[in-house]
Order: structure tokens, then C-alpha cells, then sequence
């Protein structure tokens, strides 16, 4: 079965259109790489499919295993297996880590109908997943993000991904910020979670990322739409062309609709 | 904000109060209103000595000439306080728990303070004030062994007079402002605690406060003496049930931790707070509480103020004696049409003195939440250190919080560090945890628990639990 479908999505801010008639499917197992200049859309569809209400979707559908995505609250779209890593993860003070994390996975558990786990089993569970991104143990009992350096933060979304073990991981330009280190290691982790049953879509601006995480599918996009989409080859090439001959082709395509209409 | 986090958060912060029932025992209870009669009758039924009554009369002289404040940022119809009746007791005086009435105990089962329980699992000594007379205390054997007094300050009156005479209104003066003035003259018990010289108190100390009388102003007493180089831990914590009249509190507690003592003082407050619809019926809330430190002696005050209509009270602390500390740990929760005017003042008196204020204020609803504190250097306190922290949280666009910091300094050696911030429960926040399976209930429950998480860190365990049960969050810190 299809993982993800949208088909046509035009999604709105205030009175901009910002996704105007995105689609894009996904099947289990796979990596899409989605990519594209600043402003065309990306970091939307992240939020988009993660359920951030202050996007008004006009048109179009958005089904995830089958359901429609909308019409879910962002909690329970979490609980179907959905994870977003945030391109800017959120500091809440005073709430540790380890506890954040236990929370979000007992509720996941709970509405698969799974035991809660314990404080010992959990922190057991844990401390296997922190060896895979290599973090410190002293970032558990830190409050979520507070004063972690830029790297620690996204690092720790990997962290996130992998003790709550979605089915589908949007990664919003999780390589944005890291240094070559960072960047094999936040791969490394996101490798190992590659399964036939899990699928991710990776955003990001550059090529540098896909030399580790290797996608099945790149995805080209320029003004909240998808233009153009092909095997790894495609992201060479944009890394080599720039986005400026895909920007070409889209402004030559619109004029003619416009006059052609 | 989008509708539905709204709801949750109006939702969450309007619950109805859990507390609210009442207990039907039968009391006395004076006739509304306030005279020099009524006050001797308040003092020949409490069997008190000549010197009490007559320095419960100076303070009421001294009240009739006062007016009631109105500096503080709070709003009140007036209080008519010939409209109060100033004593209800339970009608017989009892010798044991096991003549407590069943009702009584009743109140404290469902308040979850089984006290014979306590007695035997928690080791918790508890002076129950039901009202205005003590009815139960409990551990004083242990207590007595080790020399410390602890009772209700109607015996402490007949059985260690001297010691009261001595300190009663040393740190808190009869006329010292409006209320304690009131407290004064009509104070109808509360708590006496005596630790003496080098002797650390076996156990925490621990008393239930509950208004039950309707339309009784309740007017604690507290004093607590440690001696030089004594360790004591109290635990005040309040419930209330619910009622539509407002009901005046004005306590008092007056703390004195002689050279190298340690006074530490928690508070719970969950009074009835008022209709969540109206603000109607809450509890007035006017508390003064103070302490004087003497040589290296620690006063430290922690408070989680949740409950009332209106809360008036800054416990502060003297820093008289050269590298005495003081310290104020502060949650304050507005919600609905509560107002809280809370904070502290540290008066540097002696050399290297220290204090240390961390305050938390929680607005919701239409609630306002003030912070008001004041530092004072006084000439000769060299080298003395301050360090205040006022955060403030605001969940939704109705609430209101305000800071006023007041700094006097009249030493050129003092360091002073002022740190404030105003934070809203933000939506990032919020759909941070709800893209992680959380619901937004319960992350707002995290947020704002980990906000206060500096102050809970600061009570005695069985009393962060319940501060953290009353903020309606599941626990913190229970991994790793």
C-alpha cells in the first residue's frame, strides 16, 4: 500500500499561496529527497504533513496509510507513525529530556494499545538509541534543547526519530548547521533506521547530504510546486546547474498558460 | 491561538475546584462584629493570662487608627469588618485523636491527610488547626524527647508563656501594618514551634490548615523559634471548602533563627479561589510573614500559591546578623479572575549577608499575577549579595503579569543581579509536543511544571508532589 499521497495541495498563509497544486508519492522503504531553492515551498510541506494549524489548505488531499491526513490533529498523526525533525527544534525549559521523550512515547504506545513502559525498561530502551547518534548521556536529563549547541539540537531530533520509531520521518533540512562530523553521524543514525516497512522524506538544500543518506527519489521543487523528479543523478545535477534553468522553465510555462488561456 | 488550544486552555485553567465541600459539625461561633468586648470574650474562652488580652487590646487600639492598604495591585470590594465573626471552634475541647470527631476526620480522609496514617507511614508530626482550635496533634513524644515544643499557640499561651511573652511580636510588631494589626487583636490559634540550642528537629513539622465556618475570618498565629544553631523544616499547606461569602484570612508568622539557626518554611496555599465564572466567594488572602536572621543563621521561605481570590503576602526575611542568609523560592498561579500581589523583601542589615530570590508567576484566564519585592542594603552591610529572578508565564491573551522590583542600596560593596523575563506558553511549544504524540493538555502541564521546576526543587519531597499534583501534572523527574 501507499505510504503517502498528496495529490494537487495548495496551502496558504495569511494571503499568500505558497503550495500551489503539490503532489507526491511515497511507498514504504523508500527515501524521497525533496530539494529546492529558498521560498519554494519545503519547510511548508514539512509543516504541512506535521499539522501546523496556521496553514490554510485551500485544495487537494493528503492521504497517509490510506486515511486523510487533514482531517487529523498533529497528536494523533504522531501516533500513526508520523515524525517530523524540526529544522528549528524548540527549547522548553525545565522539562528534561528523558522525561519529554518518555511522555511522547507512552502516548504513542497507548494509543496503539501497548503497555506503557516503565522508568527502567524505558531508560534502558534509551540508552541503546543514544549509542546510534552518539550523544552524550548528560543531554537526557537536560531540558529539551535548552543550551544544546546547534549540531546537539539536531542530533537530538535524530535521537527523537529513533526512539519513537515512526513509519514515516520528514527530516526539514536536518543537515542545515552541521559540520562534516555532525553530518555523518546524523546519516549514519538516519541509515540504520532504513527499513522496508519505514520511509523518509529529506529535505535539504544540498547535494553534500545525499552523498550519505541515498535517496531512491529526488524531487525537484521551485514555487510550491514539484517540477522535476529522477533518480540520485537529479541531485548532481541541481547541485551542478543551480535551480535557475528549473525557475526558467517554470516562468516560460506559466506566461504561456497565461496567454494561452 | 487556534480555537481549539484555546478551549484546552481555558478548559484546563477553569476547572472547577476540587476541594470544595463542607463539613457539618456543630460550632461556636461569635456574632458577627468587633468591639473590645468581643475580644476579651475571644480571650476568656481561649483561657488566656491578663498580659495577653491586654496586648491583644493595644493592637486593636493601634488598628482602629490604621487604614487598609491600598498600594498592592489588586481589586476588592471592601471588606465590612464588623460583618465577620471573629472566633468558631469546635464545641468540645478534646484530649486525643481518638475523640476527634468522626466527621472531622472525615474532612481529612477526604482531603487525603488520613492523619493516623500519617502518624504511622509518613512520620510526619501534624498539628491539625480544623478552624480555629486545634483539635489533633499528633508526635509529641518524639518531639518532647528531643525538647522541641511544637503546639497549637493557644497552649503554648498557658503552658510556655514566658517564651511567647518573649517573642510574640518581636519580628512581626503588633502595629506593624493593617492586617497584622487585625491579626493582632483577634488571632485565634495557629502554630508554636520551640527548637532549642544545637538541636536538629527529628522530623519535618508539618500543619493542615482548612476553613470550614462560613463567613469566619480565620487569623492564624505562627511562631517558630530555633535557637542557636537549631534546624527546623515546617510545612504549611491549606485547603478549603467551598462557599459564596468572602472569607478574610489574615495570618501571621513570625519566624526568629537565633546564631547559626535554620529555618526553612514551605507553603502550599489551594484556598478557594472564587467562581471560575464570577470570581465570586474566593478567599482574601492578607498574610504577613517575616523572619529575623541572626549570625549565620538561613531563613528560607518556599511558596506554591494556587488557590484564593486574592493574595496579599511577601515574606521576607531580616538579614541581621553578619553572613546571614535569606532566601525566597515563589510559584504563583493566576487563573480565572484571581489576583496574586505576592513577592519578598531581604533587608541586609549585617556584613556579608545573602539572599537569594527566585519567583515564578503563572497568569491564565483573566488572572493577574504581580511580583513585588524589595531589596534593601542598608549602610552597614558590606559586601552583602542579592540575587533576584522574576519569571513570568502567560497562557492566553486575557491574563495580566507585572513586576515590581524595588532596589535600595546604600553600601557601594553590595552586588546586586537582576534577572526578569515574560514568556507565553508559546505555540512552537505547544506544537513541538503535539508533533511528538503529546496533547496539548498535557504539554501544557509539562511546560509550565517545567517552568517551576527551580522552585519544587526546593520543597520537601511529599510536598513537590503535591505542588505538582495541584498544577495537574503528571511527575517530573520520575526517569533516571
Amino acid at each position: 500500500m501507499t505510504m503517502l499521497e498528496i495529490k494537487d495541495l495548495h496551502v496558504r498563509v495569511e494571503d499568500k499561496e505558497i503550495l500551489k497544486g503539490l503532489s507526491l508519492t511515497i511507498n514504504p522503504g523508500e527515501v524521497h529527497a525533496v530539494m529546492g531553492p529558498n521560498g519554494s515551498g519545503k519547510s511548508t510541506l514539512a509543516q504541512v504533513l506535521a499539522g501546523k494549524d496556521e496553514y490554510e489548505i485551500t485544495s487537494g488531499e493528503i492521504r497517509y496509510k490510506g486515511e486523510d491526513l487533514i482531517e487529523q490533529a498533529p497528536e494523533e498523526r504522531a501516533r500513526e507513525g508520523l515524525f517530523l525533525a524540526f529544522q528549528y527544534p524548540v527549547e522548553i525549559p525545565g522539562v528534561s529530556n528523558v522525561y519529554f521523550l518518555k511522555a511522547a512515547l507512552n502516548a504513542i504506545r497507548k494509543h496503539r494499545g501497548l503497555e506503557e513502559m516503565d522508568a527502567m525498561d524505558f531508560l534502558t530502551y534509551v540508552r541503546e538509541k543514544m549509542k546510534m547518534v552518539q550523544m552524550d548521556e548528560t543531554l537526557l536529563q537536560r531540558p529539551v534543547n535548552e543550551g544544546f549547541s546547534g549540531g546537539e539540537k539536531k542530533r537530538n531530533e535524530i535521537f527523537h526519530l529513533s526512539v519513537l520509531d515512526p513509519t514515516l520521518a520528514v527530516l526539514d533540512e536536518t543537515d542545515s548547521g552541521l559540520d562534516i562530523d555532525a553530518l555523518k553521524i546524523v546519516s549514519d543514525g538516519v541509515n540504520s533506521l532504513r527499513s522496508p516497512e519505514r520511509a523518509f522524506i529529506v529535505i535539504t538544500h544540498y547535494q553534500r547530504l545525499l552523498n550519505y543518506i541515498e535517496p531512491d527519489r529526488v524531487h525537484a521543487m521551485v514555487d510550491g510546486r514539484i517540477v522535476e523528479s529522477g533518480g540520485k543523478e537529479l541531485a548532481l545535477k541541481l547541485e551542478d546547474k543551480g535551480y535557475a534553468w528549473l525557475e526558467e522553465r517554470v516562468a516560460a510555462a506559466d506566461a504561456a498558460a497565461a496567454s494561452g488561456a | 491561538m487556534p480555537p481549539e488550544t484555546q478551549d484546552v486552555l481555558d478548559e484546563r485553567v477553569g476547572r472547577a475546584y476540587e476541594a470544595g465541600f463542607v463539613t457539618d459539625v456543630e460550632q461556636d461561633t461569635f456574632e458577627p462584629g468587633l468591639d473590645e468586648g468581643v475580644i476579651a470574650r475571644l480571650s476568656a474562652l481561649k483561657q488566656e493570662p491578663q498580659w495577653m488580652l491586654d496586648w491583644r487590646l493595644k493592637a486593636y487600639q493601634n488598628w482602629l487608627k490604621m487604614h487598609e492598604p491600598t498600594w498592592a495591585n489588586i481589586k476588592y470590594e471592601p471588606i465590612d469588618y464588623q460583618s465577620i465573626s471573629y472566633y468558631s471552634a469546635p464545641k468540645k475541647s478534646l484530649n486525643s485523636l481518638d475523640e476527634v470527631d468522626p466527621e472531622i476526620l472525615a474532612t481529612y480522609e477526604k482531603l487525603g491527610i488520613p492523619l493516623l496514617e500519617q502518624q504511622m507511614l509518613a512520620g510526619v508530626a501534624v498539628d491539625a488547626v480544623f478552624d480555629s482550635v486545634s483539635v489533633a496533634t499528633t508526635f509529641k513524644a518524639k518531639l518532647a524527647e528531643a525538647g522541641v515544643i511544637f503546639c497549637s499557640m493557644s497552649e503554648a499561651i498557658r503552658d510556655h508563656g514566658d517564651l511567647v511573652r518573649q517573642y510574640l511580636g518581636s519580628v512581626v510588631p503588633r502595629g506593624d501594618n493593617f492586617f497584622a494589626a487585625l491579626n493582632s487583636a483577634v488571632f485565634s490559634d495557629g502554630s508554636f514551634v520551640y527548637v532549642p540550642k544545637g538541636v536538629r528537629c527529628p522530623m519535618e513539622l508539618s500543619t493542615y490548615f482548612r476553613i470550614n465556618a462560613s463567613n469566619t475570618g480565620q487569623f492564624e498565629r505562627t511562631l517558630i523559634i530555633a535557637e542557636e544553631g537549631a534546624h527546623v523544616s515546617y510545612l504549611e499547606g491549606c485547603t478549603a471548602p467551598m462557599r459564596d461569602e468572602n472569607q478574610l484570612h489574615a495570618a501571621v508568622v513570625e519566624l526568629y533563627a537565633a546564631e547559626g539557626a535554620t529555618i526553612k518554611y514551605s507553603t502550599v496555599q489551594n484556598w478557594y479561589p472564587g467562581d471560575p465564572e464570577t470570581g465570586k466567594g474566593g478567599i482574601f488572602n492578607f498574610v504577613t510573614k517575616r523572619g529575623v536572621a541572626e549570625r549565620r543563621a538561613k531563613i528560607s521561605w518556599t511558596q506554591v500559591e494556587t488557590g484564593s481570590a486574592i493574595t496579599w503576602k511577601y515574606p521576607s526575611v531580616i538579614l541581621k546578623g553578619d553572613d546571614s542568609v535569606g532566601e525566597f523560592y515563589s510559584v504563583a498561579l493566576s487563573k480565572a479572575y484571581q489576583q496574586a500581589d505576592t513577592g519578598t523583601k531581604m533587608i541586609h542589615v549585617g556584613k556579608n549577608t545573602t539572599s537569594t530570590i527566585i519567583s515564578k508567576g503563572i497568569s491564565a484566564g483573566f488572572g493577574q499575577n504581580t511580583y513585588r519585592g524589595q531589596v534593601k542594603i542598608l549602610r552597614d552591610a558590606e559586601n552583602a549579595r542579592n540575587f533576584s529572578q522574576c519569571d513570568s508565564m502567560l497562557i492566553g491573551d486575557k491574563c495580566g503579569a507585572h513586576t515590581f522590583p524595588y532596589i535600595d542600596v546604600q553600601n557601594p560593596t553590595a552586588q546586586m543581579e537582576h534577572e526578569a523575563s515574560t514568556s507565553k506558553v508559546g505555540e512552537d511549544q505547544l506544537f513541538y509536543c503535539n508533533s511528538r504524540g503529546i496533547d496539548t493538555e498535557d504539554a501544557v502541564g509539562m511546560i509550565v511544571n517545567g517552568f517551576c521546576k527551580e522552585v519544587f526543587n526546593e520543597l520537601p519531597m511529599e510536598f513537590a508532589v503535591e505542588a505538582r499534583k495541584l498544577l495537574e501534572i503528571s511527575l517530573e523527574g520520575s526517569v533516571g
